[in-house]
């Protein structure tokens, strides 16, 4: 099949930019479908992060002299090229983190700790386990009540429920913006109207849904936003909260340390504004400059032409999937049969067959998948399974990728199958 | 890659030897890998300290139905010390390239390959530490 799409999208292109691929596994090419796991890196931001730990290494904010300037002027940098990303109104909303995991703790933390007994916090039953137990712990710490949105039968989060289970004791709604498990998206628009009908605050999961281009934070009229450099073509170690100014000005700290403060005396210390309030000790410096080329490389991608990619091979790895059933009610799709309401991410499960096995026979195709819970525990309880097989796409995946993986799997399920 | 999913391999994981669950064990255990979210549970009869009766309920991946399959098919007769040092002598094929079980555990030569994929060796371990775990409960 052509690597074309209508669009003129020249996959090729993009592709060549991630070293990566250069390399072979088990003899064969690498076909990497894990990218809602962790994507690949462009060597563009590889340069980056190499140009900024020997050209500019120093720790930020502290030193004065010329190397730790640079390097307060560059981790800066990339504070404004994340709130660019996000269309945020100021540079000084964007918290720099661990990942998705570390913005959600800080914020069930940070805001938790202002909560009475009695308050609700309302989540999903779609959720990563990093949306899903640190209001668990913020539930058994301040004696809160946590309500769940359950889950459609394709996966999604059911926002016919909003009406029952949102109530002038809601304090905040805290959902996946799309489900790293079924890619089913979240329509924003209901759940923020039914936080704003009580005056309850929303929190957005957003891991799956920036790697697939820029997010208007303004338009969406969310309160916090959350994701991860290493699923968003940047590095490791670095992620970010997004928190609008009124919403970060009103959390205390969550980690006390260096960086965080104003002034210290040994009886009290006042804290510094946001953000730096929320980034105690030495931030992830180099990571933060990555993330920065890694979202300006992606807002410099033709997105449009990468979406419409990345659909058609969702569509021909679903369609794929059905070829390969042929009617047997053997495979089992997870997740919302409209390509539109879905990010490119499709999990299923083999009737008899165990995730991992399959993973482990693909590997040997060269086919790089996710098998198991993904840290979705509840979710796989509600679909009666232990786990499922996940194929992911990103903007670098190119046909032959899934024709490796459909060829690939066609072979597991003829081996494993009595 | 088809190295670790052999004939006997699959063979002993579609035998299934000894699969379900006893009436009144004397100690079941039910453990989980949290990585991958298989779930193995042993039930056991015990007397004078050794096994008279055992079996599985397994939701994993063939590696993990095979060792639960030879297990149970090996284990009666035997004590948790017994079954702890054919533990150790799997610990040792995957982890320090010692020589494999012999005697009546020789079926678990069917792991060597295994021992090249550092993400798999619990799913051959985790039917061993249940069913050792049941034994001492037992006792």
């Amino acid at each position: 099949m052509s690597n074309v799409d209508a669009t003129d999208y020249h996959v090729a292109a993009v592709r060549a930019q991630f070293p990566i691929f250069e390399r072979e596994v088990n003899g064969q090419p690498l076909h990497y479908l894990d990218s809602a796991a962790t994507s690949q890196t462009p060597r563009a931001v590889l340069d980056a992060i190499a140009d900024h730990e020997m050209h500019h290494r120093a720790n930020v904010m502290r030193s004065i002299h010329r190397l730790a300037e640079e390097a307060t002027e560059a981790f800066e940098n990339a504070r404004g090229q994340v709130a660019k990303f996000l269309n945020a109104a100021s540079a000084q909303e964007v918290v720099f983190t661990s990942g998705t995991t570390g913005a959600i703790n800080l914020v069930a933390y940070a805001f938790g700790s202002t909560l009475q007994t009695g308050d609700e916090i309302v989540i999903s039953q779609v959720e990563h386990h990093s949306n899903l137990v640190p209001w668990q712990m913020v539930r058994d710490r301040h004696g809160v009540t946590l309500k769940v949105l359950p889950a459609t039968l394709e996966g999604a989060v059911d926002l016919t429920a909003l009406a029952e289970i949102v109530t002038p004791r809601t304090r905040l709604i805290a959902v996946t913006h799309g489900s790293n498990v079924s890619g089913a998206k979240t329509p924003v628009v209901p759940v923020v109207e039914a936080a704003r009908a009580v005056g309850a605050k929303v929190l957005l999961d957003g891991a799956q849904r920036t790697p697939h281009g820029p997010v208007d934070v303004q338009a969406l009229g969310v309160d916090f936003y959350a994701f991860s450099s290493h699923k968003t073509f940047g590095p490791n170690g670095v992620g970010v909260l997004w928190g609008r100014a009124d919403a970060l000005d009103t959390l205390p700290p969550f980690l006390g340390g260096g960086e965080m403060i104003r002034t210290v005396t040994m009886e009290e210390t006042i804290y510094a504004d946001p953000p730096h309030r929320f980034e105690a000790g030495t931030p992830p410096i180099a990571q933060a400059v990555g993330l920065g080329a890694a979202l300006t490389w992606l807002g410099a991608q033709d997105l449009a032409g990468a979406a419409q990619h990345e659909r058609r091979l969702t569509g021909r790895l679903i369609d794929g999937l059905g070829d390969i059933d042929n009617n047997r009610g053997l495979v089992r799709l997870i997740g919302p049969r409209e390509l539109n309401d879905r990010l490119p991410v499709v999990s299923f499960a083999v009737d008899g067959l165990h995730p991992h096995d399959i993973c482990q026979l693909l590997d040997g195709h060269g086919v790089a998948l996710r098998g198991g819970h993904h840290c979705a525990q509840p979710l796989m309880d509600f679909f009666g399974l232990t786990g499922t097989t996940r194929a992911s796409v990103a903007l670098y995946n190119d046909d032959s990728d899934v024709d490796a993986f459909l060829s690939g799997l066609d072979a597991a399920i003829d081996l494993l199958t009595p | 890659m088809t190295n670790l999913y052999q004939k006997d391999v699959l063979r002993h994981a579609a035998a299934a030897g000894r699969a379900g669950r006893l009436e009144n064990p004397d100690g079941s255990v039910m453990l989980d890998n949290p990585l991958c979210g298989d779930r193995v549970t042993i039930d056991v009869k015990v007397s004078a300290g050794k096994v008279s009766d055992i079996s599985h309920d397994v939701k994993a991946c063939v590696l993990c139905q095979a060792s639960a399959s030879i297990l149970c098919d090996k284990a009666v007769g035997l004590d948790a010390d017994t079954l702890d040092h054919v533990q150790s002598q799997i610990i040792g094929m995957l982890k320090q390239s010692a020589p494999a079980p012999e005697g009546d555990w020789e079926p678990l030569h069917v792991f060597k390959p295994v021992a090249d994929h550092k993400s798999r060796h619990a799913c051959v371990l985790l039917p061993f530490e249940a069913a050792i775990a049941a034994v001492r409960n037992a006792g």
